[in-house]
């Protein structure tokens, strides 16, 4: 067992004021020491106190999507006990908690309910089946005699708290096979039960990472190089020193921080600092329309990647096509600018490390600090808090980095803040991407071909160092439309315009669905059809029924083919993603130059739901989100900057620019699909193809607004 | 130097450059973090607050011009979200990653004071400054009419 985990056990066990008794993890070294307390913690999810306080270690970072209302849920639903009176904290860096979707400790790509669906459920299970075990050894009778219920264990006029019998049940091998409740028995899932964390997140008491302490903490502002992945080479810190509070100026890899007793002394010391003078690298001549201009080169230079095998041949279909459409669509780089800035606290000392904060990735954090401090990984502890949002930003550990540097330089705790222009011009953008389609259609106006090529940026090869040349899964998301179409070819073209890429909410899904939803629109334009019953001829067969059934639902739910006053319009998308199956409908008005979006539609089957009320939260929140990119957000940059600074200029969906959002879910017993992303893409072409309806201005770049203009 | 002011009730006094922004007082010195910081130029309203009564953005208020007056935070609305709109909130089901809700809130108390039966472009104009980036707009809306009501009828 390492250093790691008990400190994590012991710091997790802060808040019911015991220390760890005794614990077993599987493949982890079996048994840990023996310690004075009163916490058991019988597998890797699950610690019980004493008192009988269930706490569940949620390998998943509570980001705004729910998990730590649905993941203890699932714990619940098999442990049997009251869902209100259980705890969560968030689970160390260790590979315990590895997300078995993404092989990593992250928190992202709608993967927490699909891959917690059956852990969690065993975790429970194993819990349960290890208290009765402890319960009949204890009182000499057979396991199979007993219930755990509510808490507590009974059976043959003997019964017992799982707090009681928990330090006994701790010292039980896991069992390897646990029978897990049937559907039809569940009390907890498939409930819209209120969010546990709702209460300390509206009286000021829920910890961020901008929240958190340590003893002895202090704060630095970080003077970032104006070109990403710039260095400082000299700088004038003297009038910066002068400044209250100041403890020291200290260079970092890409900037400078200021460190001091509070964050305003920092952040006003900073602006002291004379003088920088900044290796700005590769990236300093970089501009937007460059990236574009390098983006179309590459359409004619590099060589395709398919997709998938191609169907049919395609190009012939549509050279003998009676008619064919083609066209481009570009969608915009864009910006996380989750709400809490970057935010983290190292506390280096010696060859440990403590990290303190808002992350999405433990083990990157872990990693990354580790790699500039020179430590091994496991010296490393990650505290994770609740995320004041995250959407992708806090995958990309560069905070970890930096703390950890600013710690180590003054020998003191350092919680480092960005600034929301730091924020702004120092993401990890999603990529900009260009869509190109071509499509035959017979005489009845069915296509007969259809050929999708995307050339974009792969954010993987950046990030984790995928292969050239090789397929990307993460710009391919959804690019596939479920269409029957006898002749198709989907390609795929990487080129790396030079800027730095992130994972942001539906990452590819997001331009992949715009071309493709926009572009049914237009061919069913061409065909004199209606977008919807369009749609649905293209989607005969078992295989398309539930993409039929959002498809039918969204539209009747919308009152698809209603008469609308001049200006105003419907319109429609549907995609699948994350293995959720989604459709929505766009009511819109265009007046002179200005999108409104009076109300969105959107039916879904997400597979079985562990909390419809979290699913319908996160589907709202993808549609503004969405949104919010769709019609307005843009990042631009010139000569390596990035052009916006803050939300005056980076123009996000406001309360009075807020549709009415209807949802509607299908009930399923399919396995559980992603929610938290999906409905982030499908707005942006069902606004898209509204605008058409209404304006008569086919719109194919986002954001939409600005391409209306030129449209 | 020392400042005093009156804090969600209480009288505090503390050391800081007149300058400094409420927030970071309200935040660093005093220790109330209900209270957050999203983009320090008064565009996203994580910072709102109440000024004798009236909401504000403790981002941009120097602390030198709350000496003397009463400032009231997310933390004055009610520890065990007793207030009608802590209730409405929970109700709705409003908090997703919750990092806004406490400037929400404040923008919202501080319109329901003036008025108890806000329409929807009231609702519009008292809450467009306050920024979500999880998207919780519509719930915020009904909990204002629902704390409304309640308002209303106490």
């Amino acid at each position: 067992m390492t250093t790691t985990r008990r400190e994590f056990l012991k710091s997790a066990s802060l808040g019911t004021g015991v220390a760890v008794l005794s614990m077993y993890v599987p493949g982890m070294g079996g048994k840990e020491a023996q310690a004075a307390g009163s916490m058991h913690t019988p597998n890797v999810w699950v610690h019980i106190a004493d008192d009988n306080t269930i706490t569940l270690i949620s390998h998943m970072s509570e980001m705004g999507q729910g998990v730590h209302t649905s993941l203890p849920m699932l714990i619940a639903e098999e442990l049997n006990v009251d869902i209100n009176k259980v705890k969560v904290t968030t689970a160390p860096a260790d590979p315990a908690y590895v997300n078995g979707l993404l092989g990593a400790q992250i928190t992202g790509g709608s993967t927490s309910i699909r891959d917690a669906w059956e852990k969690l459920r065993i975790g429970g299970a194993q819990v349960r089946t290890m208290l009765i075990q402890a319960a009949a050894n204890k009182w000499g009778v057979d396991a199979s005699s007993l219930t755990a219920e509510n808490g507590m264990v009974s059976g043959g006029g003997n019964s017992a708290t799982y707090g009681s019998l928990a330090a006994a049940a701790a010292s039980i091998p896991v069992p390897k096979d646990v029978k897990l409740k049937d559907a039809s028995d569940f009390r907890l899932v498939g409930k819209a039960i209120p969010r546990l964390d709702a209460p300390s997140k509206v009286n000021g008491t829920a910890i961020f990472g901008i929240d958190a302490k340590v003893p002895g903490m202090v704060y630095a502002s970080i003077e970032m190089s104006p070109v990403i992945e710039g260095k400082p080479v000299s700088f004038d810190a003297e009038a910066a020193k002068k400044m209250p509070g100041v403890i020291d100026i200290v260079a970092i890899d890409n900037g400078v921080a200021v460190v001091a007793d509070t964050y305003w002394h920092a952040f006003s010391a900073r602006k002291k600092i004379k003088s920088i003078k900044w290796d700005l690298g590769a990236g300093a001549n970089l501009s937007t329309a460059e990236m574009w201009a390098g983006t179309r080169a590459a359409e004619k230079t590099v060589d395709a990647i398919k997709v998938r095998p191609d169907v049919g041949d395609a190009k012939a279909a549509i050279a003998g096509a009676a008619k064919v459409v083609k066209a481009e669509y570009m969608t915009q780089l864009m910006g996380h600018q989750q709400l809490e800035p970057t935010v983290f606290i190292a506390d280096v000392r010696g060859d440990t490390c403590v990290l303190t904060g808002s992350t999405q990735f433990q083990q990157g954090a872990q990693g990354t600090a580790a790699a500039v401090l020179g430590i091994k990984p496991e010296n490393v502890t990650v505290n994770t808090t609740l995320l004041g949002g995250g959407f992708g930003r806090r995958v990309c550990v560069d905070y970890a980095g930096q703390a950890a540097q600013v710690s180590k330089a003054v020998g003191r705790p350092v919680k480092i803040l960005w600034t929301r222009e730091d924020e702004m011009k120092n993401d990890f953008y999603r990529p900009l991407g260009l869509n190109r389609l071509e499509a035959g259609l017979d005489a009845s106006g069915k296509p007969v071909g259809i050929k999708h090529q995307l050339t974009s940026k792969s954010i993987t090869q950046v990030l984790f160092g995928l292969p050239k040349k090789t397929l990307d899964p993460f710009m391919v998301e959804a690019q596939v439309a479920p269409y029957n179409i006898p002749n198709t070819a989907h390609d795929l073209i990487i080129h790396d315009y030079g800027f730095r890429p992130g994972y942001l909410r539906a990452v590819s899904h997001t331009m992949n669905c715009f071309a493709n939803e926009s572009f049914m629109d237009e061919l069913a334009a061409a065909a004199g059809a209606d977008p919807v019953a369009y749609r649905l001829s293209l989607l005969q067969g078992k295989e398309n029924e539930r993409f039929v059934a959002v498809l039918k639902l969204a539209a009747e739910k919308a009152g698809w083919g209603r008469k609308l006053p001049k200006g105003r319009a419907l319109g429609v998308a549907l995609m699948e993603g994350y293995g959720t199956y989604m459709a929505q409908v766009a009511e819109v008005s265009v007046t002179g130059g200005v999108v409104k979006v009076h109300k969105v539609t959107v039916a879904c089957d997400c597979g079985h739901t562990v909390n419809p009320g979290i699913v319908s939260q996160q589907l709202e929140g993808g549609i503004i989100y969405g949104l919010s990119g769709a019609l307005y957000g843009d990042i631009t940059v010139k000569n390596g900057r990035v052009e916006q600074s803050n939300f005056n200029d980076f123009r996000i969906v406001r309360q009075n620019e807020s549709p009415e959002i209807s949802v509607h879910l299908i009930a399923s017993t399919e396995k559980p699909g992603g929610v938290g992303e999906p409905s982030t893409s499908l707005i942006g072409p069902a606004v898209a193809n509204a605008i058409a309806a209404a304006a008569g201005k086919r719109v194919r770049s986002m954001p939409l607004e600005k391409g209306l203009k030129s449209a | 130097m020392a400042i005093s002011f009156n804090l969600n009730g209480t009288t505090v006094s503390v050391q800081a450059e007149p300058d400094t922004p409420l927030l970071w007082v309200i935040r660093d010195e005093v220790g109330l973090t209900g209270t957050k910081f999203g983009c320090g130029a008064a565009l996203c309203g994580a910072c709102t607050v109440h000024l004798n009564g009236s909401p504000i953005r403790s981002c941009q208020t120097p602390v030198s011009a709350v000496a003397g007056k009463k400032v009231a935070t997310v933390e004055s609305l009610s520890a065990d979200n007793s207030h009608p709109l802590q209730k409405a909130w929970i109700k709705h089901q409003v908090p997703q990653c919750g990092y806004c809700q406490s400037g929400q809130l404040m923008s919202a108390t501080a319109l329901l004071s003036k008025n108890k039966n806000p329409s929807d472009a009231d609702i519009d104009n008292a809450m467009s400054g306050n920024l979500c980036r999880c998207g919780t707009y519509n719930r915020i809306r009904a909990a204002i009419k629902d704390a409304a009501a309640e308002m209303r009828n106490a």
